[in-house]
């Protein structure tokens, strides 16, 4: 009883963020709900990227490659065989991790802005292999349509705004405690201390070639998810979605907001994700104020909007229990 | 078994100092065989032989650029040798990824302090600890109850070690808004964290003021009770002097004199290297 | 073999377009540790400007200075011009950042980026704009049965002497060793009394101004210009100079010749809509095999 009382109560900034988030789309018209949807895949996809960026610093600007294997793989498979959306979604997930996994391995020891650019043409790559229509499953430039809604069986199926809304906005929740637990766990600290010091990492035991890896292949199967759930919401996918400027775009709400923050992302997703919207009364200079922002942003606030705060929990932790005063 | 023979090192050492000590075969924590190191065309180490008796404090000193430095970096995996074998616990380790030797027992600190400086120093030497804990990425997010488990063992090993280095009261605070003289022992906390049989150390008296040399030097001093063998890279003669049991001198890449500190101490081919030599050729051994 | 050679002359022209967009990547990266992502968008710029200037000063060319005397004066006054916004940006968007480390300079490159882009648009307009005609030169005419225009050879000539000066200045002045002894180490190099102020103000005039000058040439070259592409110029020059060897300006040089020539032969020999796709695969091959491109040396990081 008291334990669940007091989570509440040293936690109620959350809480009240869940409680508005769940409220709020009764209160919206649908234009606005599916802003927020696509503020959802955002937050998702900038969660993803923040495994990869935030976590163990990589430079991955070739981010949107993932999610469009995820969604692409949704697509074809639903429209191609009928599978349901819904069994889809691991599949997806596992195609995105695996294609990660694949390009990766052989990349993974390039350092800094080697491996960006690697990623960037990766990215690249899938892009315009989706353009040129392979084998003539991918559509071409105008994608793959018809894509189902996705459904839980019977009268269940998710066709509304409001409804999707709900299913990114859980996963988002699901992936953000999967995420914390990561993050107090010696997977995330080994993340961390690669960021930190890749050297130092590899002398204090951790194997930054495997730590690597599974960033990769962990966001990568977090946007492929990400992707699932855009191609069953649009009922379309196609190349444009997946650019080098999205794949730019992302790496900006993982710095916005803090790098390795949960509560950053989220924010750093509203930003890029709303932004355009409340500025639309401004129509052709709104991306002109956008780029200008993100310049005034990280020159007054470099490591973001919340930054990550270190520590504290597991210190305490020791303090209370052992009951000891010898600090 | 290890800590007896250790305990046997020990007392040989009093009785019989000096050459005969090296055909003690067995209690040789650590031996490197021709260990050869190329940088383009600088031979930075050149057929190095170095022996570590188990459970006792071996420097390896030398002028600056000898190559010491390079040795460790061989011995650790961090740079792959050009020859020469890395003996540890009866296995060759040279070739080996860095993550796999300290997993093997040697763990090392770094000559300019390499600490994840983001980190708290708990987490500095929780993660120290990696190579030592095994939970994966599915039970860390399911945060099993055998995971919490394990991460409060880590936490507590943590602990104790911090508050051995004497850091405990900093635990919550970032490993690179520490002085630097505790950023030293954080470092070398981390390194004890894995647990290791050999400890190496990279100058881990430099930049410390006499107070903090002095507690060092107990401080590994009381390590050795602990089962544990050391081998430091020194530039203060004085710490050399005052905690080696063996002394290997290195200069331009070769070892020219190995011996008890007293015979280094007093040893003209050390003393050249260190103040100049005018006859390099006859040097050689 | 006439397609050959004749895609060959098409991917040198086009090499030495992202090669001179490559020099000031790899000039800023060098002495800055910096990917500016927003060269492209000022190569862009210079593009336009160039544009503007050739249609303002259309009746002036063709009366008083001629063809040639209008290109270079164009080139020029967009490389002085892009030159200067190059040293803005780098004061109003970099200068502030660089003690907060890396990754947020990369955002606001970024940032500068989309807002160099939409300044474009808002100036400009949104739609494609095209060099006007009677400015540059259209003489084409066929050597051994394979087609040259008069342009290609000047662009090619231009650039090569914009390479060569730009080589001889970094390779073999002391004014180029202190730049390259700033990419090496920048504290040690301002030890050795080396003014970082004034190395950083010269390549971020300089680089960009190499970008405005590959601008009004591609202006030139394709006539059509459009205010987004700049990014694809510029992942392409990016591209290149981590293909030679990121920092070291022979590798920019030798990249962007390469991926130029690699685009076209990709294009003649594989498939036209898979030659971007071709070039991307071969920048991956060689960083599996050359973890430094092609140019740049393996070094053992000191521990
Ligand atoms: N990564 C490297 N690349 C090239 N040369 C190197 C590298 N690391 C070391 N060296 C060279 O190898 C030689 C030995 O260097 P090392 O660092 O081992 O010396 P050291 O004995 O540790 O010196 P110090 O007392 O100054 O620490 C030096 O000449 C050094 O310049
Ligand atoms: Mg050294």
């Amino acid at each position: 009883m008291k334990p669940n009382k007091n989570i509440i109560l040293k936690n109620w900034p959350i809480f009240i963020v869940i409680i508005i988030l769940s409220v709020s789309p009764f209160r919206m018209n649908n234009y606005w709900i599916d802003v927020f949807f696509f503020f959802g895949i955002y937050a998702l996809l900038g969660l993803s990227l923040n495994i990869v960026l935030g976590e163990v610093g990589l430079f991955d600007l070739g981010h949107m490659g993932f999610m469009a294997i995820g969604a692409y793989t949704t697509a074809i498979l639903n429209t191609h065989f009928g599978i349901p959306i819904i069994f889809l979604m691991p599949v997806s997930a596992l195609a995105a991790a695996g294609f990660a996994w694949l390009v990766c391995s052989p990349i993974i020891h390039l350092r800094g802005d080697y491996l960006c650019i690697v990623t960037i043409g990766m990215g690249e790559i899938v892009r315009l292999t989706l353009i040129n229509n392979p084998f003539g499953i991918t559509g071409g430039p105008n994608g793959v349509f018809g894509i189902d809604f996705l459904s839980f069986g019977g009268p269940l199926v998710i066709d509304s705004s409001i409804e999707s809304y709900f299913v990114i906005w859980i996963v988002v929740g699901l992936t953000i405690l999967a995420l914390i637990n990561l993050q107090r766990s010696r997977i995330g600290r080994a993340w961390n201390c690669i960021r930190e010091d890749e050297i130092a990492a590899e002398s204090t035991g951790i194997d930054v070639r495997y730590y690597k890896l599974l960033a990769f292949v962990l966001g990568a199967g977090l946007a492929g998810i990400a992707g699932n759930i855009y191609a069953s919401k649009l009922m379309i996918v196609s190349p444009e979605s997946f650019s080098f400027i999205e794949s730019c775009m992302l790496f900006c709400i993982v710095l916005i907001g803090g790098m390795g923050s949960i509560p950053g992302i989220i924010i750093g997703s509203a930003a890029v994700s709303l932004f355009p919207e409340i500025f639309r009364a401004f129509a052709r200079y709104r991306m002109l104020i956008f780029g200008a922002a993100m310049v005034i942003m990280m020159v007054f606030r470099p490591g973001g909007i919340w930054p990550r705060k270190r520590g504290s929990v597991e210190f305490k932790s020791l303090l209370t229990k052992a009951g000891e005063d010898n600090v | 078994m290890f800590k007896d023979s250790s305990l046997n090192t020990e007392k040989l050492v009093e009785s019989k100092p000096g050459e005969e000590r090296i055909k003690i075969v067995q209690k040789i924590a650590l031996e490197t065989q021709k260990l050869t190191k190329k940088f383009g065309g600088l031979i930075a180490v050149n057929n190095f032989d170095l022996k570590v008796n188990r459970g006792e404090i071996s420097s390896l000193i030398g002028p600056n650029g000898a190559g010491k430095t390079t040795v460790f970096n061989v011995i650790t995996g961090l740079y792959q040798g050009d020859g020469g074998k890395v003996i540890f616990k009866g296995e060759d380790l040279a070739g080996k990824k860095p993550h796999r030797i300290i997993a093997k027992g040697i763990a090392r600190t770094f000559q300019n302090i390499r600490l994840f400086s983001n980190m708290t120093c708990l987490e500095n030497v929780m993660a120290g600890q990696h190579c030592r804990s095994k939970e994966g990425t599915w039970s860390s997010i399911f945060r099993t109850s055998y995971q919490k488990k394990e991460e409060s063992e880590i936490r507590k090993i943590a602990k104790r070690l911090l508050q051995r280095v004497g850091l405990w009261k900093f635990g919550d605070e970032l490993a690179k808004n520490i002085a630097y003289g505790n950023q030293r022992m954080l470092e070398i906390a981390r390194a004890l964290a894995s647990n290791p049989d050999l400890l190496i150390l990279d100058e881990p008296s430099s930049g410390l003021n006499d107070k903090e040399s002095e507690d060092l030097m107990k401080f590994l001093k009381s390590l050795l009770k602990e089962n544990l063998t050391i081998l430091l890279i020194e530039h203060h003669m004085n710490v050399v002097m005052g905690i080696s049991d063996w002394v290997t001198v290195m200069d331009e890449g070769k070892k020219i004199a190995e011996g008890v500190p007293e015979d280094i101490y007093h040893n003209p081919l050390v003393i050249e290297a260190y103040l100049g030599k005018e006859e390099e050729e006859e040097e050689e051994i | 073999m006439r397609i050959f050679l004749e895609q060959m002359l098409n991917g040198l022209t086009i090499g030495s377009f992202y090669a001179l967009i490559a020099l000031g990547y790899s000039m800023v990266y060098g002495v800055m540790k910096l990917i500016n992502f927003a060269h492209g968008d000022l190569f862009t710029l210079g593009s336009y400007l160039g544009f503007t200037l050739l249609v303002w000063g259309n009746a002036y060319v063709t009366s008083h200075v001629g063809l040639a005397g209008g290109m270079i004066a164009a080139m020029l006054i967009a490389a002085i011009g892009i030159g200067t916004a190059g040293i803005i940006v780098e004061r109003i968007a970099y200068r502030p950042i660089y003690p907060a480390g890396r990754l947020p300079a990369v955002v606001s490159a970024l940032g500068v980026s989309i807002f160099l882009e939409n300044i474009i648009m808002v100036l400009w307009g949104p739609r494609y704009q095209a060099y006007p005609v009677n400015v540059v030169p259209t003489l084409r005419f066929e050597i051994g049965g394979i087609h040259i225009t008069l342009l290609q050879i000047v662009i090619l000539i231009f650039s090569f002497i914009l390479l060569a000066i730009l080589y001889y200045i970094v390779q073999k002045t002391t004014f180029g060793a202190a730049i390259r002894a700033s990419a090496l180490d920048r504290d040690t190099a301002a030890l050795m009394g080396i003014n970082i102020n004034t190395i950083i103000f010269f390549v971020f005039a300089l680089g960009p101004a190499l970008g405005g000058t590959a601008g009004v040439m591609v202006g030139m070259y394709y006539r059509q210009i459009s205010f987004t592409m700049g990014w694809n110029y510029g992942l392409k020059a990016f591209t290149a100079t981590i293909l030679g060897g990121i920092g070291n300006i022979p590798g920019a040089m030798v990249g962007g010749l390469l991926l130029g020539i690699f685009e076209m032969l990709g294009s003649a020999y594989i498939s036209t809509a898979y030659k971007d796709v071709f070039v991307f695969l071969i920048l991956i091959l060689v960083l599996i095999f050359r973890p430094r491109g092609l140019l740049g040396e393996k070094v053992a990081e000191k521990v």
